[in-house]
């Protein structure tokens, strides 16, 4: 089950968040701030799926902007990284090449 | 900042009204332009006044863009309530744009804790109920997204209904909804369950999906829901052509990801399938081939082809699938493994560990592949393929298996450092091939992860040297070798400080086969012991071992004793309380038992393996095999030691034991104990055959195998109650044996017995031994007899104490066996006493 949905750019901001279950609004940004720490401390080499507290990250990068997914144990995560980029893909057609500037 | 101003703008202030709103695109575009978190704050605050203003106005023109603004403001972390009432007003409103917005603001700012959630109720009926779909699906996203379970109640009937329209659009946002209410209220399942019936049929894969993910809810909240699937609704075959299709079908533009026809779809079902088939034979059947097909045909050179495939493995490894079909499932998962992908490997390794307990041979397969994952960069892989090596590690494959985990010891991160070294002690022990290769092994772990080793390790590996008689020269030797350069490591130095203590005069004389013997002096051996001792980075156990070490180098060595009882004295004013204490014992020892002192300190017997199961078996665990601040006391003044620890038990509530020096073993020393184990069987023995100190005019011991705690600091005698009355025990060929009791108030779980034994014959009875057995339920404790003489015609008595701990209160039954010399025989019987008085045991 997907527990929530980031976009969060390189310097940490968010620029979109869906919680699917309810997180206080004050954690919600220490939950970002630390799920984005955790992403950008890895290197291309290792592989985008983390380990964090008691849910999985499945994260994809795309220029400056991160796509963070956390997942509980139940779920597929390569089904998750194909939706991720399943889900740019249509953001991309739907908004064409303005949402992907304004996004970043 | 604020430098674009809309034409509206300019016009309202001209004529001088409050300036209509900025458009949420503005609002963005300027908090971006913020470089400060402060200045953000402010610009927000600042909007925040004027959306709030705008509010107050019932500005009907403007709310949808101030409620919009306001979300933004919501989702980078400001608090945005006010807007709740808003979001209802938009809920009610007719325009569609302002619909929109509002119910994206309920479903962001909404939840059941807020009570104005429920006013939406009636909106969000009427809404199901409209003509514009659209409108509907928004009513239903809302629904399905925050509605509380008195929102759900309500509303269930008409998420039914729309379940079965014809409209695929709301049929699809129908079973999410439905999937919500299920699990909001779960006793609502029922009502879905005729409208799932035909939804299997439709054609659109976005019903079909969301179809499935409704069954796959259904089925794992309730098992009568499953078992009513796989029976009747004859979901299995439905879900199997379902996936044939997509996976035969050609291209299909709208479904197309990759080149494979709806993946996630493909997943979905394959899930579902998977919660079908657990545990069901029939089922599983029916699915074999189309996970085959799936398996075989599916694409790997993307990874949607390879997420599809994971899935299938997962399904494959749940069900009651055949024996093909599983090897084909590790298969994958080892080409998996051979992938440059990373996540791929990650996946495949962390399937692999779920599975290589039930297919242990088919992963064998593909160890060596595992094994070089221990060299990836990845910590998660590293972490996932060390579990997996050392659930693979067997027999056969040990040595080769264990180089590799050795240099993975040697380079990984610490935090892998105490599990690694934990895995390889248990490896090791289960398959090592030879001693001399367990040893070398634990050295190894020791002198690279030496300060990582978990505590219980150390006295493990002490028992496992000790036990090892052949390989003691050899051990002490390379141990010395270690710590000569460098003796941080804690656990390695307690180790090696223990074992120079015990096998010091093997390294004094070389004695070494193994290996090159090296040339060591007894002055060199107790300058690294002491340096040991005076180091900073020595913890106080570590103090502990080495004092002791030293001690026992006093009866070992030859020409250095003088030294030896130097550093003992020095540390008999250390400010370490527990070195203080050890060293002003053996300090005594030197001064008033010296005559002693060779049979306290010498060599450890073989210890048994230590059990956790409780009293079942004696054993002599004489020393230091639990080294934490437990003192090892040497005994205290009087000839007799009057008392051995035993580990095993756990008394009195989790008292603690103390460990005592070692007795000279006699010689027969365990075996005594285990012939009258034999004798007496189930019950549980006191008393093994003493140990008799040097001069023979101190009367025999008897040694009773644990020491019960709390009673030994009591005085013997404590508030008697009187009046129990005194048995015979045992009467028979003229020696006499009485029983007296006496119980203490302040334990009432304790009897102290006093045996008086006569001898009515002519002539003495000479070396008289007296042992007593309990059932396991009680404990015992000898103390030492008065004499081993029953002189005859009753001219005396010897006079021994026991006490029974009987914490259940369970009637007193004993065994004792005597022995003894008579008319120049050696005697020996066994007898049951079973006439204790209640009162003394109830």
């Amino acid at each position: 089950m997907i527990k929530f949905f980031l976009m969060v750019n390189k310097q940490g901001q968010t620029r979109l968040s869906k919680y699917y279950e309810h997180v206080e609004i004050n954690k919600r940004t220490l939950l970002e701030t630390e799920v984005i720490k955790s992403c950008l401390s890895r290197s291309s080499e290792q592989c985008s799926f983390i380990e964090y507290k008691d849910f999985k990250l499945i994260y994809r990068q795309y220029a400056a902007l991160f796509i963070v997914v956390g997942v509980n144990d139940t779920e597929n995560e390569m089904a998750i990284y194909e939706f991720i980029h399943n889900f740019v893909e249509v953001l991309d057609d739907y908004f064409s090449r303005v949402l992907r500037y304004s996004a970043v | 900042m604020l430098s674009l101003m809309t034409v509206e703008q300019k016009i309202s202030i001209f004529f001088k009204r409050m300036p209509a709103p900025i458009r949420l695109r503005e609002l963005i575009r300027t908090i971006r332009t913020a470089r400060t978190q402060a200045e953000e704050r402010e610009m927000i605050q600042k909007e925040c006044a004027a959306i709030r203003s705008s509010f107050r106005e019932e500005d009907n023109t403007y709310r949808c863009r101030n409620v919009a603004k306001l979300l933004y403001m919501h989702m980078l972390g400001y608090p945005a309530h006010f807007g709740q009432l808003e979001c209802l007003k938009l809920i009610a409103s007719q325009k569609f744009t302002d619909k929109r917005i509002g119910y994206l603001g309920a479903m962001l700012l909404l939840d059941e804790r807020q009570d104005v959630h429920l006013l939406m109720t009636n909106c969000i009926k009427n809404d199901l109920n409209h003509s514009t779909q659209y409108v509907q699906g928004l009513a239903l996203c809302t629904l399905g997204c925050m509605g509380s379970s008195e929102m759900c109640r309500d509303l269930a009937g008409e998420v039914e209904k729309l379940l079965k329209t014809s409209n695929s659009y709301l049929r699809k946002k129908a079973a999410l909804c439905a999937v919500h209410v299920i699990r909001k209220v779960p006793e609502l399942m029922e009502m879905f369950l005729p409208a799932t019936k035909n939804l299997l049929n439709e054609k659109n894969h976005g019903v079909l999906h969301t179809s499935v993910v409704l069954l796959t809810e259904m089925c794992e909240r309730s098992p009568d829901m499953l078992a009513h699937f796989r029976k009747n609704e004859k979901l299995v075959p439905q879900l199997v052509r379902i996936l044939k299709n997509l996976i035969m079908s050609g291209y299909s533009p709208e479904h197309d990801v990759s080149g494979i026809s709806d993946p996630f779809l493909q997943v979905r079902i394959l899930r579902l399938l998977r919660i079908l088939g657990r545990n069901d034979d029939d089922s599983s059947e029916a699915m074999n081939d189309i996970l085959a097909q799936v398996a075989t045909n599916t694409e790997t050179s993307k990874n949607v082809g390879n997420a599809i495939l994971y899935e299938t493995v997962l399904t494959i490894m749940d069900i009651k699938s055949e024996s093909g079909l599983r090897v084909l499932a590790i298969n994958i998962l080892g080409r998996f493994l051979l992938n440059n992908d990373k996540n791929i490997r990650y996946v495949a390794l962390t399937s692999l560990l779920k599975t290589v307990q039930t297919d242990h041979n088919a992963v064998q397969r593909h160890r060596s592949t595992i094994v070089d994952c221990l060299k990836d960069l990845d910590v998660s892989i590293k972490r996932r393929a060390m579990e997996l090596s050392f659930a693979l590690v067997n027999g056969n494959n040990i040595r080769g298996m264990m180089k590799e985990l050795l240099y993975f010891l040697d380079s990984c991160e610490p935090e892998f450092k105490a599990d690694c070294a934990s895995g390889i002690f248990l490896a090791a022990e289960k398959y090592a091939p030879s001693k001399r290769w367990h040893i070398d092994t634990i050295m190894r772990v020791l002198t690279t992860a030496g300060s990582y080793v978990r505590d219980d390790a150390v006295p493990n590996l002490i028992q496992l040297i000790t036990n090892s008689v052949e390989m003691h020269a050899y051990t002490v030797q390379r141990l010395y070798k270690a710590i000569l350069g460098d003796y941080s490591q804690q656990p390695l130095v307690q180790v090696a400080a223990w074992c120079i203590g015990e096998y010091g005069d093997l390294l004094v004389s070389g004695q070494c086969e193994e290996e090159e013997p090296i040339q060591v002096t007894e002055d060199e051996v107790l300058d690294i012991l002491e340096s040991v001792l005076i180091s900073n980075m020595s913890t106080s156990v570590t103090r502990g071992y080495a004092l002791t070490a030293i001690m026992k180098l006093s009866t070992r060595f030859t020409c250095t004793v003088n030294r030896i009882k130097k550093v003992v004295s020095i540390y008999g004013s250390s400010i370490d309380v527990e070195l203080q204490q050890r060293a002003v014992e053996y300090n005594a020892l030197f001064k008033k038992y010296d005559h002693m002192r060779s049979a306290l300190l010498e060599r450890m017997p073989v210890m048994e393996k230590v059990t956790t199961n409780g009293p079942t078996e004696i054993v002599q665990t004489n020393g230091e095999t639990d080294p934490t601040p437990l003192e090892t006391k040497p005994p205290p003044s009087g000839p007799q030691p009057t008392s051995q620890a035993n580990d095993l038990l756990d008394l009195l509530g989790g008292n603690d034991i103390t460990p005592v020096i070692p007795t000279a073993p006699t010689s027969k020393p365990a075996s005594a104990g285990g012939e009258l184990l034999d004798l007496l069987g189930d019950i549980n023995l006191t008393g093994a055959p003493a140990a008799a100190p040097a001069p023979a005019s101190v009367p025999q011991i008897s040694q009773p195998p644990f020491l019960l705690d709390g009673l030994s600091s009591q005085p013997l005698f404590n508030d008697i109650a009187t009046g129990i009355p005194s048995i015979t025990a045992y009467s028979k060929n003229g020696l006499k044996i009485e029983f007296t009791f006496e119980r203490s108030n302040t334990n009432p779980s304790v009897t102290v017995i006093t045996i008086q034994a006569s001898n009515s014959t002519e002539l003495d009875m000479t070396d008289f031994v007296f042992q007593a057995a309990v059932p396991k339920t009680f404990q015992l404790q000898l103390l030492s007899p008065s004499s081993s003489i029953v002189p005859a015609f009753n001219t005396g008595t010897i006079t021994q104490v026991i006490k029974v701990l009987n914490p259940q209160k369970q009637q007193l039954r004993m065994r004792i066996k005597l022995t003894y010399n008579h008319k120049g025989s050696a005697m020996q019987d066994l007898a049951e006493v079973n006439n204790f008085p209640p009162q003394s045991w109830q």
